[in-house]
């Protein structure tokens, strides 16, 4: 049962990061890339009409993490109570930034919400990949200091960052090297993932533009995946155990691989839909891959002291679980069909819908 | 380290609750004006639907913006009581996000922009869609609050933990659907208020002067009924409830210092001085408590002199005052709005000034009336979370420090401040525009 719960929040979360990560990526692209005012203003477009049912997801994460495993949702959103703040007053700036822009004609108006989107999407991109990187380090539980443990076993709090930017400290904080890395993948990925959308939805001026951008984008994504990979090693000498004593698992970093592949013949590619969903293969590949390696643990501890936190030792009761099973797959069967309607109404190019609230 | 934890939920849900109170209610007359185009074929009443889902859209992205750090922050601030009970308000918090929040959101984008694309019927029908997840988010939260006001289907572990044993019991709670039904009342009341508010403004401007009219009528006769009902039955099966199950807490929010054998006082004014145990400057109807909770007049209702001191709500002054605004500002719902439906009902209500300045001016109250009757409930819960097994105090996150607390209170202050210029610009801007189409 907590596989099944494990599995279904990490579904529920790689669709928060398919679908919101795709306005985030139109948002870095929009930071950078968009010079024309008809370019903003459809770019704000393509992800202003989707973002809060997209955010759904998230919301939904959390809710089922906290129903399933509610001993590490307070243990990880307690310890990293900085970082998931910070986030939340980025995802504020980035959804006033998206509905406040087409409300004046003002051009000082619309450069400051273009700049909030924007800037807002990039440090989201950023952050997520940065608490990425911070599971798969892991962190320092119950806060041990010589063998003893300041606080009970699975809690812990982390600064934002140690003087030392080092992973491989007693006590790292949120922002070291090796965080680092996975937050430039997250948003490289991103920015990817998000020139596909702009190039599937609209009709902006930079498509073509911006398919030499993912080229460009995709050897930088290259180079930093096997640059991680190798530091990897160095933070978690175990890392890849999991994929050599189950190889079925292998099956997510090749789906990165065939996504990161495929990302090299954009330029040739005629249907922008398969685009979209080689980059959607990279998020995915590399979201599950991360999971995989852990699997069963959810928070590695760094300390000799406390044992890692695993889906077994949060998980809520096996009565709790069960119920939510069966309300589970109404709901989900449910959110299917909003999804159908939904597309089918929404389909094909945005450039003139009406986004007038 | 308590202290900032609570200030900062204080005031983030506060501040989350200005918005959902009105989209609750709004869903509902939203509904209501499609009904009637739908019914009439006049297009007046269409153009007062989509006026208001513009409305409504600017306050359900507030909302759904300022709610998020809600559901965060029972894990930032709150983890030991999210630890200790993630079994048991997991599950209504996450159906909240399955059931509803995806309905709300999937069909809310549906209901602006698929107009031309779906046709009438199937417009009415997502319009009524986001009313029923919106309602659907409201009953969840309200079943979460209410197993903290009156735990059920529980069993405690001997690690502290608290563990679901009957996952119905959860709907079932006598708590609920009092506090349900009241509550939504309650965010009708604010909606019909609103409606009325800018039809007056638009009769006493001389501007969209016809959809004025037509707001006025709705918003009074919305008025009147849910003002009614939220005071009488849910009011008062809600106060029922509180004397049945947490008898500290009524004596304390109606202000009851000493047990009167011989029936007990209600009170209508009176400043709680807790250093002499009395209130100063009363007035009070005596007997009436006593008739009004058990429709005996000289039955005996505990006061705050039967309870030990850690049994009392910790900030008595404030929920005495919370409950009191709220039942004052009900009554004088009340009166506005039978007096609007006199006028309306001898045809003079457009005509009256007076009275149409007030109805526009009464706008913020329904707004404070929720708020202070969402803090008797919470405040009348102190000193626990989940009511007489976990203090709030044991609730708190053991590793976050008050310093990083007061960095992310005094964040959140700031940025709202900034959002609630933003809303209001935004709204005045949408009402100034008025429910006119716009020739294309």
């Amino acid at each position: 049962m907590e596989i099944f719960w494990y599995i279904a929040i990490a579904i529920v979360l790689t669709a928060f990061f398919i679908l919101d990560g795709y306005d985030f990526g139109a948002g870095i692209i929009h930071l950078f890339f968009a010079k024309k005012e008809k370019d903003k203003e459809v770019i704000t477009k393509s992800a202003g009409l989707f973002w809060d049912s997209n955010e759904v997801w998230l919301v939904a994460a959390g809710g089922m993490l906290f129903m399933a495993f509610p001993t590490f949702y307070a243990s990880v959103f307690s310890g990293f109570y900085l970082p998931l703040i910070i986030v939340l007053w980025l995802i504020i700036f980035r959804a006033i930034g998206l509905e406040f822009r087409g409300q004046f004609k003002y051009q000082m108006w619309k450069d400051i919400w273009d700049k909030s989107f924007g800037i807002s999407s990039l440090l989201l991109a950023l952050f997520f990949g940065i608490a990425l990187g911070n599971i798969i380090r892991g962190v320092n539980l119950g806060t041990a200091e010589n063998g003893i443990s300041a606080h009970e076993a699975h809690y812990f709090f982390l600064p934002l960052w140690d003087s030392s930017f080092s992973p491989l400290t007693t006590h790292p904080g949120v922002i070291d090297w090796f965080t680092i890395i996975i937050g430039l993948i997250a948003v490289v990925t991103l920015t990817i993932h998000g020139a596909n959308w702009i190039i599937l939805k609209t009709n902006s001026s930079i498509n073509n533009k911006l398919k030499t951008v993912i080229f460009n984008l995709n050897i930088v994504l290259t180079l930093l995946t096997i640059f991680s990979i190798i530091v990897w090693q160095i933070v978690n000498p175990n890392a890849l155990d999991n994929f050599i004593n189950k190889p079925y698992l292998l099956i997510f970093p090749i789906m990165y691989l065939i996504g990161l592949i495929g990302l090299f013949f954009i330029k040739k590619i005629q249907k922008n839909s398969h685009a979209f969903l080689l980059s959607t293969l990279v998020i995915t590949g590399g979201i599950w891959s991360s999971l995989a390696s852990l699997f069963p643990v959810i928070l590695p501890s760094i300390n000799n002291v406390n044992q890692h936190l695993t889906i077994y030792n949060t998980a809520a009761s096996e009565y709790g679980l069960s119920t939510a099973l069966i309300w589970g797959v109404i709901g989900f069967i449910l959110i299917f069909v909003y999804m159908i309607i939904q597309n089918r109404l929404t389909s094909g190019k945005i450039d003139n819908m009406d986004y007038g609230h | 380290m308590l202290f900032y934890d609570r200030l900062q939920f204080a005031f983030t849900i506060t501040f989350h609750y200005i918005f959902p109170q009105l989209t609750m209610g709004l869903s509902l007359m939203i509904v209501y004006f499609k009904w009637t185009y739908l019914r009439t074929k006049t297009e007046k009443y269409n153009n007062a639907a989509k006026f208001f889902m513009k409305i409504f859209a600017i306050n359900f992205t507030m909302g759904v913006v300022t709610g998020i750090p809600m559901e965060f922050q029972f894990g930032t601030n709150w983890a030991k009581f999210s630890e200790l009970t993630g079994g048991i308000i997991g599950q209504t918090l996450a159906m909240e996000g399955l059931f509803s929040f995806f309905l709300e959101s999937s069909f809310l984008a549906l209901f602006i922009f698929g107009e031309k694309l779906m046709g009438q019927k199937l417009h009415f029908l997502t319009g009524f869609l986001v009313f029923l997840g919106s309602w659907a988010s409201g009953y969840f939260i309200l079943a979460t609050n209410a197993w903290m006001q009156h735990p059920v289907g529980y069993e405690i572990l001997d690690n502290g933990k608290f563990v679901l044993e009957n996952f119905s019991a959860l709907f079932t709670n006598p708590w609920l659907l009092p506090a349900f039904l009241h509550n939504q009342m309650a965010s009708i009341v604010t909606s019909a208020f609103v409606v009325a508010s800018i039809g007056a403004f638009y009769i006493l401007r001389n501007k969209h002067s016809e959809y004025g009219k037509l707001f006025l009528k709705t918003g009074v006769i919305f008025g009147l009924i849910s003002s009614v009902l939220v005071a009488f039955p849910t009011g008062d099966w809600n106060a029922k409830n509180v004397v049945k199950y947490q008898p500290a807490t009524f004596a304390a929010m109606e202000g009851i210092f000493e047990t009167e054998d011989a029936g007990a006082e209600i009170v209508l004014i009176g400043q709680p001085n807790m250093v002499d145990k009395k209130l100063d400057n009363k007035i009070a109807v005596p007997n009436i408590l006593s008739f009004l909770t058990y429709q005996e007049w000289d039955r005996q209702i505990a006061g705050m002199d039967q309870f030990k001191k850690e049994e009392l709500p910790d900030n008595i002054p404030a929920l005495y005052y919370s409950y009191h605004i709220m039942v004052g500002l009900g009554t004088i719902f009340i009166s506005v709005m039978l007096l609007a439906i006199f006028f309306l009902w001898r045809k003079k209500l457009y005509t009256i000034k007076p009275l149409l300045w007030i109805i526009m001016f009464l706008v913020p109250f329904p707004y404070i009336a929720n708020i202070t009757g969402w803090y008797t409930a919470e405040l009348g819960r102190q000193p626990y979370l989940v009511y007489g097994l976990l203090k709030t105090s044991e609730g708190v996150s053991p590793t976050v420090s008050s310093g990083n607390t007061l960095f992310t209170l005094l964040g959140f202050v700031a940025l709202y401040m900034l959002l609630g210029l933003l809303f209001l610009i935004l709204v005045g801007k949408t009402i100034n525009e008025g429910p006119k189409p716009k020739s294309h």
